[in-house]
């Protein structure tokens, strides 16, 4: 177990390196020089020579590599150059508006897919299978910020029971803050939902399909039993993986979805940055949202090998 | 063989709706390049916000602009950005994949690693940074999900060259002489094809969603050029006033994806009966 632990750990290592180098080397082969595509080209050359002194474009590749890579793990990120405010600071506050949207949402998906998919397996071939699977193709097919639209027509323009948008922030009322979130993370979460509810499904009849059920059945265990106690609890294992990839889409969904509902989170602070030219910004917020995917891949793993004890003696 | 795909594929209500779907898409894509009930880019501010009538079927947008000749000009947009999206991730990730699993070892260890740190990073991400440093535009988003999608075949043709590495058939043809590129080409590739057609088609479907999401952001299809997505951003500000501006582009995002998805799935069941149980 622990050797499968530590060799996952190294592996994300590595990967936490090359994600690193991919961005750095992305952001560094722009054709021209990056000091001028943010200034633009009226920029006076004592600006643009303070400019590049301050992001260290004088120095080697390699040193501006490490120098940032130093910067990203003693959370001294640098200062935007937009808002000439610490980097950390603006993506710790703007995490408070992505996290718990992102939390709710994940939540809500999980409430609502897996019982959902596990009841249409349960029920196959009947009413409220083709229910299930009708609502998952509908899921797949519907943009979040489309259905997060729809929602904003209805909810907020037509009942006016939320407002159109924007984000009262957690200092100044909790409930208000909470409540300019339900609508971004009912379009994010139901969506995902969806392709929860499909997987789930496939996952608990792919498990009804193997022979120890058949025995277990053929030992004339009741049926329930055989459900609940042998098909769920192995089916669970892959619904988990399941639902643990969906955390990147769900990320990728944030950053469109906040721009949908104005919310000053993450995902709004990258799409601004990137029209702003903010380059530090849009580097770290890129390396954050690559280091969580990669980082939740870890955290399915190892749940996996908690659950499945073979993975643990492999 | 071929008849016995159709006999299948007739009796499979997934693959039949989806393919009436995106044979309509296909059909509305190349029609609208000679014919549009109206010019889909000419402004036409006395006509403004219509609702829709006889002339305008499905209104017109703030512009005056047709929204059906606009939503039929769209149809191109996704049609291509699929079309190249799926391309780009075909041709990299399975000659990657089809590598990696032949050759196995140093190589295989390095590019499979090499996709994991590419799968890390959602299409909406890498077209965000791509756009910050090349500018927004249809060809930057398309490079963008493309990449994306290499992992995705890479991985798939990866698996399936294990399996048919170990295939009584393929033994047989290194037996007799046969090198690994004509292995791979004669033996080992038609048998990873039908997964390859199937996903082909799934991701052809999240590259239209895609495409409509960095449209909206404004990172896609820049105007004039009708796209989807980006309807939908403009509609969103004049929602108070004519709120089926928001409903229509979404509408044919989600009529070409499900036939995508569909189709995908019909042709999964058809290609492989084996697997049609499970799901």
């Amino acid at each position: 177990m622990l050797t499968y632990t530590v060799r996952r750990l190294i592996s994300l290592a590595v990967s936490l390196v090359l994600i690193s180098l991919l961005i750095f080397t992305v952001m560094r082969i722009i054709p021209g020089d990056p000091a001028q595509m943010m200034l633009g080209t009226e920029a006076e050359p004592e600006t643009l020579e303070i400019l590049r002194d301050k992001l260290g474009l004088d120095e080697p590749l390699l040193v501006q590599y490490f120098s940032w890579v130093r910067g990203v793990l003693t959370a001294n990120l640098g200062d935007s150059l937009r808002y000439n405010v610490p980097i950390s600071g603006l993506i710790s506050s703007r995490l408070l508006v992505t996290a718990p949207l992102a939390g709710i949402a994940i939540l809500l998906s999980v409430l609502v897919g897996v019982p959902a998919g596990l009841y249409a397996g349960m029920h196959r071939n009947q009413i409220g299978d083709y229910g299930v699977m009708i609502f998952s193709q509908m899921g797949l097919a519907v943009p979040a910020f489309w259905f997060g639209i729809l929602l904003m027509l209805i909810f907020a323009v037509q009942l006016n029971w939320f407002s159109a948008g924007g984000f009262i922030p957690w200092t100044e009322s909790v409930s208000g803050a909470f409540k300019s979130l339900i609508l971004p993370a009912i379009a994010l979460g139901i969506i995902r939902a969806a392709v929860i509810a499909r997987l789930s499904r496939s996952a608990l009849l792919e498990v009804l399909d193997q022979d120890y059920i058949r025995t277990a059945r053929s030992k004339g265990l009741v049926e329930h039993v055989i459900l609940y106690k042998h098909a769920l609890r192995n089916a669970l294992i892959p619904i988990i993986t399941i639902i643990g990839m969906q955390f990147a889409a769900l990320l990728a969904g944030t950053i469109i979805i906040e721009n949908v509902f104005y919310l000053p989170g993450l995902g709004r602070l990258a799409f601004q940055a990137i029209s702003q030219r903010d380059f530090p910004v849009v580097q770290d917020i890129v390396l954050l949202i690559a280091v969580m995917v990669v980082g939740m891949n870890l955290v399915v793993d190892l749940t996996y090998m908690f659950l499945d004890p073979r993975i643990r003696l492999e | 063989m071929w008849r016995h795909f159709f006999h299948r594929a007739r009796q499979n209500v997934n693959f039949m709706i989806g393919f009436v779907l995106v044979f309509l898409l296909l059909i509305t894509a190349i029609v609208s390049e000679f014919y549009t009930p109206h010019d889909p880019i000419k402004m036409m501010i006395s006509n403004r916000m219509e609702p829709p009538s006889k002339s305008h079927l499905l209104g017109t947008d703030q512009y005056g602009r047709d929204v059906l000749s606009r939503i039929m000009q769209g149809s191109q947009t996704s049609i291509l950005v699929g079309g190249i999206t799926v391309g780009i991730g075909m041709v990299f990730g399975v000659t990657l994949g089809v590598w990696s699993g032949l050759v196995g070892g140093w190589w295989d260890e390095t590019i499979m690693r090499l996709m994991d740190v590419l799968y890390a990073f959602p299409a909406v991400l890498n077209a965000l940074l791509l756009s910050s440093l090349l500018g927004p535009g249809i060809r930057n988003s398309m490079i963008a999900i493309g990449i994306y999608n290499i992992p995705v075949f890479a991985r798939l043709s990866r698996a399936g060259v294990l399996g048919a590495k170990e295939l009584d058939y393929t033994a047989a043809a290194y037996s007799i002489g046969r090198g690994r590129l004509g292995v791979a080409c004669q033996h080992i590739f038609p048998n990873v094809l039908s997964p390859l057609i199937v996903q082909g088609t799934v991701q052809f479907a999240v590259a239209i969603l895609s495409e409509a999401g960095l449209s909206y952001l404004g990172l896609g299809t820049q105007p004039p050029f009708a796209s989807w997505g980006r309807m939908l951003l403009e509609a969103q500000t004049f929602m108070g006033i004519n709120p089926l501006l928001a409903v229509f582009p979404g509408l044919a995002i989600a009529i070409a994806v499900l036939g995508f998805n569909l189709l995908g799935d019909g042709l999964r069941d058809v290609l492989d009966p084996k697997l049609m149980k499970s799901r």
